[in-house]
């Protein structure tokens, strides 16, 4: 298990770097730079910038600025933003629990509300609901993110004022729990209504999957009642297949949680990548592409853990 | 006696395994473990055996169809054990397959007519109405109507399909037939009528056939020699009446002994799980004219 | 539980020795398919003794597993009824019971073992556990009792070290070792009917004779009733006492093994027995053969569904259908012209 775990490490090592090179290269190739900002400035001379260029270590070659990111990277240095100069790390870990709240909020009633949906789908198939629960998600899947967000900005927060459009607390309440469950509302139900849809589709298939299994004849053979097959004997088995996809989706969930909080000003991991994007902050940008790429590997091993732990015929090897 | 028309010489059919990150090697799988046979013009040797003993893998690796990891193949005279593809082109059309499931191998979307057309224009031996009229004749000697050949594998019965199968071998008239458990797929009432067709086809065509099956009732209809394998080895050779009942072998008798007869009444056997360990070689020892068998030792 | 199913389970085997512990009469099954019904089973009829096998033969398509699964009440879908006849388990009609009565008698006086044992086990739950399931569910063992029944059942069953094989999963056993966890799934609760679907079909031919061994000295032990269904005449000759040949969705045969193979009374019984390549000195320069085809559900012709294949048919074969017919204390045939057989 240790060996698994410290193999899988040791192998994503060169995926790591290929992400940051790319994302190190795509950086600067785009046009403009974080001194853009400078020129539009007439208080600061050609000088001045020249200067700050230096700082900044942007005069040199990009390969060399690549080498002097990544050697302090080795030693833990996540390095320093342009603007402010404060650590990069703190920074990012200091966004990351906002982030990390709308994402498992979200991600928590989309498991329950989808494998809830999705097993009465399975084992209701061609029902009315079937079919009503397969036309919503489709609906569901066929808007962007953003429209549902506006929507509901629009509907529950302009028209009905029910709840905040946007924020995590109003100011002054940064210890009101009430008010931050408030604020939650609106992007976790846009949020999880997308993934809602998506993971009531595939728990319909994957339970219809095993629903159909011999094995579930033999523990109807046996005399079990309709709960004790479904839970005892399908939903290990169905649940395998979700568990790995989720793995794999983590991008996908990271991405939209960055929508819905750019959408809802909501202060996480997402804010600040639209920031450091429009300032050219390198640094952060840097930094959230690395932190992006060790959150999906740890999400894919502890996925393949977990598979594992369900499935004896899995080894982790 | 004149040169067999198929000599198999301590043929070996390994799979590797691989374990690990770094792809180690590790003992690798002996699904044929040196095997050596002959077959003579115009009979039926039996491989039977249960599953995984490999008598599968020994018929497709004497087509070639996979290679061979060692030993020998001499078919027609010429040793064609490392001969590419392209070389054994020409040779193809002597020896062919019937698979057990002939689903797997006929193509849904094509008619009877193409599927059969195909050997023909594949060698480039056949066109036009010649063809058609050997697509005809090819459907007549499996005893399907020349209509069949407009239309498609799902509209036939399994013992149908298995006739088409059987035409399609029999195209090119070849003269080594490997037949791998043609019947097991079948009930019994359709077993047997493709059954009597392979051996009237045998008379018909002077075939010579290596019949692969499970099925000891089968083997025993239709084979003149019989090689019982166990674990990727012969470890009995017989002509058919001398292997069924004057078995050497403590596995062979074991496997007459497991076989259900159809008779009532018959008294309850008790299947002897007779001691028995395989013997280091794969050589087989002469007990008899033509009946060989492999070392073991029996305690007791 | 109910008070039906209740009663249902708890009712003595109070019958005579002699006197039929399952009894199937006139059972009919019907799919609906986009616009037709199809006539899967029609009259099936046989009964069952306690202690003793009947063999249910025939080929494929002619409905033993369907009515196997009938009687376990394990087929009924949207598009599949059991729409007529009787299945009575020691007098009481398993298909006029609730679900959840059925429930409770399935797995504890009527249990199935399966053709398939590589996927008839769960793969994600321990051997013993899924032995120790019916006798949870239907015996209120507790938690350590039935993890020692379960491995006392595999001891049963044949297994040796069962302790250790408890703790195992099914991807870990051989097939013939699986089939054996199945039968003990199956025995868990002794009861009173096994129905047995094909139990050694996926086996190889030395492995099917040990499966077969144990079954016959477990019921010799429990003194069950078993249907053992199966293609392969030769199984039933050495395992079962009496034999039904279901030919095209129909019984058209039941007799005692003996006189079955000594004298079979339907035609296709006897093509069937002639078709089969046997071990012997002397063999046929060529077998016997059936001609033609099994007809498909959806061409059931009127008369008798054997007609077209038969050499024996007259005109009234193909106009009328026969029916089961008694022609001794213990057989009967559905043939019209079984005085010619």
């Amino acid at each position: 298990m240790l060996r698994f775990i410290a193999t899988r490490l040791l192998q994503s090592i060169p995926l790591v770097i290929g992400v940051s090179l790319i994302g190190f290269a795509l950086m600067h190739l785009a046009p403009g730079g974080p001194l853009a900002v400078y020129t539009l400035n007439p208080s600061i001379n050609a000088q001045d910038i020249e200067r700050i260029r230096i700082i900044f270590g942007l005069d040199q070659p990009i390969h060399i600025q690549y080498v002097k990111w990544a050697t302090g990277m080795l030693r833990g240095d996540w390095g320093n933003t342009f603007f402010g100069g404060r650590p990069v790390l703190d920074v990012i870990l200091e966004r990351v629990p906002a982030t990390m709240l709308l994402m498992g909020s979200a991600l928590a009633v989309a498991i329950v509300l989808g494998l809830a949906i999705g097993i009465l789908g399975a084992v209701k198939r061609h029902s009315i609901f079937d079919y009503l629960a397969t036309s919503g998600a489709l609906f569901a899947l066929s808007f962007p993110t953003f429209w549902f967000g506006l929507m509901a900005i629009y509907v529950f927060a302009v028209r009905l004022r029910w709840l905040p459009s946007g924020g995590m607390f109003e100011l002054g309440e940064e210890d009101n729990i009430i008010d931050l469950l408030r604020h939650l509302v609106l992007p976790t139900a846009v949020l999880g209504l997308v993934i809602t849809a998506s993971w009531s589709r595939y728990a319909r298939s994957a339970f219809l999957e095993v629903l159909q299994q011999d094995y579930m004849r033999t523990a109807r053979a046996k005399g079990l009642r309709f709960h004790q097959r479904l839970l005892r004997h399908a939903f290990p088995n169905a649940v395998k297949p979700l568990i790995a996809l989720l793995g794999v989706e983590l991008p996908f969930l990271f991405s939209g949680a960055l929508v819905a909080e750019t959408i809802f000003g909501w202060p996480g991991m997402g804010r600040l990548f639209v920031d450091a994007l429009s300032m050219k902050e390198y640094p952060i940008l840097m930094g959230m592409i690395v932190f992006t790429a060790l959150f999906v590997i740890v999400g894919n091993l502890l996925a393949d853990v977990a598979i594992a732990a369900i499935d004896p015929r899995v080894r982790l090897a | 006696m004149s040169e067999p028309l198929l000599e198999l010489r301590d043929l070996q059919k390994h799979y590797p395994t691989r374990h690990g990150l770094l792809r180690r090697a590790g003992a690798p799988v002996k699904a044929v473990d040196g095997i050596s046979l002959s077959v003579q013009h115009g009979e039926v040797l039996g491989l039977v055996g249960e599953s995984g003993c490999g008598k599968s893998t020994t018929g497709k690796t004497i087509l070639k169809l996979t290679e061979p990891t060692g030993g020998s193949i001499r078919f027609m005279g010429e040793d064609i054990t490392r001969w590419s593809r392209q070389r054994m082109l020409p040779l193809r059309r002597q020896m062919q397959i019937i698979f057990q499931d002939p689903n797997g191998s006929l193509n849904p979307r094509h008619s009877i007519g193409s599927i059969l057309s195909a050997p023909f224009e594949i060698h480039g031996i056949a066109r036009g109405a010649e063809l058609a009229e050997r697509v005809a004749a090819l459907l007549r000697m499996v005893g399907l109507p020349p209509e069949a050949a407009q239309r498609h594998p799902h509209e036939f019965s399994g013992g149908q399909r298995q006739r088409i199968g059987i035409a399609r071998a029999l195209a090119l008239r070849p003269r080594l037939i490997v037949a791998d458990e043609p019947v097991s797929a079948l009930d019994v009432s359709i077993q047997a009528q493709i059954i009597n067709l392979l051996q009237r086809l045998r008379a018909e065509l002077g075939l010579t056939y290596v019949f692969i099956s499970h099925n000891l009732g089968v083997i025993s209809q239709i084979c003149d020699r019989v090689a019982v394998m166990y674990r990727g080895r012969v470890v009995e050779l017989a002509p058919r009446e001398a292997l069924f009942f004057d078995a050497r072998h403590p596995y062979t008798r074991m496997l007459l002994a497991a076989v259900p007869q159809p008779v009532p009444d018959a008294p309850r056997r008790t299947v002897s799980t007779e001691a028995w360990t395989a013997g280091e070689s794969a050589l087989l020892r002469e007990v008899a004219p033509g009946h060989f068998v492999a070392d073991h030792d029996s305690p007791g | 539980m109910s008070l039906l199913a209740d009663a249902v389970a708890r009712a003595a085997p109070a019958q005579a020795a002699g006197a039929p512990v399952l009894r199937v009469e006139g059972l009919g099954v019907r799919i609906r398919t986009g616009r037709h019904a199809l006539r899967a089973l029609d009259d099936v009829g046989f009964s069952l003794r306690r202690a003793e096998t009947l063999g249910l033969v025939g080929e494929s398509g002619s409905g033993k597993t369907l009515t196997a699964l009938a009687l376990m009440r394990l087929v009924e879908t949207s598009a599949i009824e059991i729409d007529r006849g009787q299945v009575a388990l020691d007098g009481v009609d398993l298909l006029g019971l609730p679900e959840r009565a059925m429930e409770d008698l399935r797995g504890r006086r009527i249990s199935m073992i399966f053709q398939e044992p590589m996927t008839a086990l769960n793969p994600v739950i321990s051997i013993g556990r899924q032995i120790e399931e019916p006798l949870r569910r239907h015996l209120g063992t507790g938690r350590r009792a039935a993890r020692d029944a379960a491995v006392a059942l595999l001891d049963q069953v044949g297994i040796r070290d069962a302790a250790r094989i408890a703790r195992c999963h099914p991807h870990e056993l051989s097939g013939g070792m699986r089939q054996r966890v199945t039968i003990a799934i199956a025995i868990a609760c002794r009861p009173d009917v096994l129905v047995a679907d094909e139990p050694t079909t996926a086996l190889d031919v030395t492995v099917q004779a040990q499966i077969l061994g144990l079954l016959r000295d477990l019921q010799a032990e429990m003194g069950m009733a078993m249907l053992l269904i199966t293609h392969d005449l030769g199984v039933v000759a050495e395992t079962a006492h009496r034999v039904a040949v279901m030919y095209a969705g129909r019984v058209v045969e039941t007799a005692p093994v003996g006189a079955l193979f000594r004298r079979p009374r339907h035609p296709y019984t006897r093509g069937l027995l002639r078709s089969i390549p046997r071990i012997a000195r002397e063999r046929p320069a060529a077998l016997a053969e059936i001609p033609g085809t099994v007809p498909g559900l959806l061409a059931l012709p009127e008369g008798c569904a054997f007609a077209a294949r038969c050499e024996l048919a007259t005109a009234h074969c193909v106009a009328e259908r026969p029916a089961l017919e008694r022609i001794g204390p213990e057989q009967a045939v559905a043939c019209w012209r079984h005085q010619h057989v």
